[in-house]
């Protein structure tokens, strides 16, 4: 069984800041981590090599210094570790991202043996778009199992795997054939620490590097800026609204008087209010 | 849409500076498309969201609108065209295959894919849940066009293009963007995100039938099962009236509990802002914001929330937003309408207890 797991190296998003005057991220200090839904996705692949044997790919595309989370990722237990980087992938949107790791996830396949299922994450928390995976699935034409909690059975005789699935107002068991591409829903299981040995072997490990021309892209045209059809046109800070919060007095009152003078703010703000909540709080 | 943010404004301001003349294949691209998401019997209500949002952009392009239906019955999805033109649209474009009775990517992919082939719509909205965002990636892969996702606010430019915003960088900042190039212009809206329309009773429209050309034996997915959730057990947040929310200002997770209490006096269903989530304060489906759950409630309390963009987004629609937050400087008072600069520890039990005196009051009077 081999898998491919596409993580991606994200800036901790609680630590971003804007630039008060010129409405830019302030990435200068600010810590990079590995995409937290990916760790799912990595760890539903490590518990599958466990359990079948095989072997685990991670693979990341962005700058150079995206190897620090390929690194991780071989503390956890990884076999192999990907780097697809170029300046050609810059400002790559969805669908150019899509098409470069598709294009990467076959080379792997002709470089360490075919893959039977892609794992990403459900997402990353910098552009939670949740479009890549259904990207990398179509280019690869690999059958889509997006969301899903738990894979219930995987059959490598009949290359047969289920799943279950979150879907509006329920879970979907859903059976498919290999290849697939499987995005893991958060919360589903939880990370492994790594070995020492693991964490030994991944200061040592050799990080494999491709640019486009190794990942076997000739079509520069699909990649970065240029293979991307959205354009953002504008980045902004939202507008402070004119009228801010009318502020409850809070001066020489006890907590009673405060809570009765905001009860009475809301009432006065909106009459009908007090009829929602009556029929409300009585249970309908 | 970008899945990364682009590194700096520069190089997307000047590719956006760039006038580039849409391409003659897709000039006669016309019309603004919704995808349905029927399922189980029934319409989500996203869908009926998105035709009113839907309405405004075709009214603004001087085009129709128009509903996708993609399901097993042709009745059932007749009665279903029938509350899409009650919400305002002017065509149905309908799939009725058994293959499509339950919700699987591949035949929906090919359904949606050759309807757009066929009928060249400009615009293709769909909401943003689980069944919309799998449709989604697929359909705008397979027509390599450009796809926005989690839209706040769609609009048409002077150029007849979808000017389509969204937060970005982890919700720190807001950024619109367009698919100049290539039609259709897709997006991904999430519930509750537009206005649910009024319904026109009586008002029609025309169904236009389409064939899938697909039989089971070429669909290697099954569905073997569905387990529908116990509706008890699953926060309604979104659609709820009344929402009781905590965020880092309760200082712990015990203190949540003072959220839980208030919620249960009034009736609400209570949630928490995305740090309560990744502290395992509360489960994923009481998120409020961006990345959780969008709100329209009547009435928002925010106890100890700050009120990032990333929030602010998922709560804006609220008729009234009261905030409780020590911070005067908290961004939350910008968009509340009513705030209390006070510790919401201390002051979430005497709120709960004040609220349940003239509650109980009320019902004696009755």
């Amino acid at each position: 069984m081999h898998t491919v797991v596409c993580i991606k190296q994200v800036p901790d998003s609680a630590q971003i800041r804007v630039h008060p005057v010129h409405n830019t991220i302030m990435r200068q200090g600010v810590p990079t981590i590995i995409n937290p839904y990916d760790l799912f996705a990595l760890e539903a692949a490590l518990a599958l090599r466990d359990k079948l044997g095989g072997s685990v790919t991670v693979l990341c595309m962005g700058p150079p210094m995206a190897e620090d989370s390929l690194r991780k990722a071989l503390t956890f237990g990884a076999d192999r570790a990907v780097l697809l980087t170029d300046r050609y992938f810059a400002g790559s949107d969805t669908l150019a991202t899509s098409f470069a790791l598709s294009s990467a996830i076959a080379r792997i396949g002709e470089t360490f043996g075919p893959v039977d299922i892609v794992f990403t994450g459900k997402q990353t928390i910098d552009g939670d778009t949740a479009q890549v995976g259904p990207g990398i699935a179509k280019r690869l034409d690999l059958n889509q199992l997006t969301y899903v909690s738990r894979i219930t059975d995987l059959d490598t005789e009949t290359r047969q795997i289920t799943v279950e699935r979150r879907a509006e107002g329920g879970v979907q068991v859903l059976k498919t054939a290999l290849p697939v591409l499987v995005t893991m829903l958060e919360g589903t299981n939880e990370i492994r620490r790594g070995s020492l040995a693991d964490a030994l072997r991944a200061a040592r490990a050799e990080v494999t590097i491709w640019n486009a021309a190794d990942a076997g892209i000739t079509e520069l045209l699909k990649c970065g800026l240029r293979g991307s059809p959205t354009v953002v046109k504008k980045v902004f800070a939202p507008t402070a609204r004119a009228d801010k919060a009318a502020l409850i007095e809070t001066d020489g009152k006890n907590g009673a008087q405060i809570a009765d003078a905001l009860i009475a703010a809301i009432l006065d703000r909106n009459p009908a209010l007090d009829a929602d909540l009556r029929r409300l709080s009585a249970g309908f | 849409m970008s899945d990364a943010p682009r590194q700096t404004p520069a190089p997307a301001a000047s590719r956006a500076g760039m006038k580039k003349e849409l391409p003659e294949r897709f000039r006669s691209y016309k019309h603004v498309w919704v995808f349905i998401e029927y399922e189980h019997g029934h319409i989500h209500p996203v869908s009926l969201e998105l035709l009113g949002e839907g309405r405004k952009l075709a009214d603004k392009l001087q085009v129709d609108l128009a509903g996708v239906l993609i399901g097993g019955d042709a009745a059932e999805l007749a009665e279903a065209a029938q509350v899409c033109f009650e919400h305002g649209a002017d065509i149905a474009y309908r799939v009725a295959d058994p293959v499509l009775t339950h919700y699987r990517n591949e035949p929906y992919t090919k359904a949606l894919t050759d309807l757009v082939n066929t009928y060249q719509p400009e615009i293709v909205l769909l909401g943003a849940t689980t069944l919309g965002r799998d449709l989604a990636g697929s359909v705008a892969t397979t027509l390599l066009t450009g796809l926005t996702a989690d839209c706040t606010e769609l609009a048409i430019d002077d150029e007849r293009s979808l000017a389509a915003t969204r937060p970005t960088f982890g919700g720190s900042l807001l950024c619109t963007i367009h698919t100049l190039n290539f039609r259709p212009q897709m997006a991904t809206i999430r519930p509750r995100v537009m206005a649910m329309p009024l319904a026109s009773p009586g008002r029609t429209g025309r169904i236009v039938d389409h064939a899938l050309d697909m039989t089971e034996i070429d669909i290697i997915t099954k569905v073997l099962q569905f387990i529908p959730d116990r509706d008890t057990q699953k926060a309604q947040l979104a659609y709820a009236d009344v929402v009781v929310a905590g965020g880092l200002g309760l200082k712990s997770a015990e203190n949540f509990q003072l959220v839980k209490d208030l919620a249960a006096v009034l009736g609400a269903e209570y949630g928490g802002s995305r740090p309560l989530v990744q502290k395992g304060w509360i489960t994923a489906d009481r998120q409020i914001g961006q990345t959780g759950k969008t709100i329209r409630p009547k009435l928002y309390i925010a106890a100890g929330i700050s009120g990032a963009i990333q929030h602010r987004v998922g709560v804006e629609g609220a008729d009234m937003i009261v905030a409780i937050n020590t911070d005067a400087k908290a961004p939350i008072f910008d968009f509340a309408q009513i705030g209390i600069v006070a510790n919401a520890v201390e002051l979430l039990p005497v709120l709960t207890a004040a609220f349940r005196r003239r509650l109980s009051v009320h019902r004696l009077a009755s």
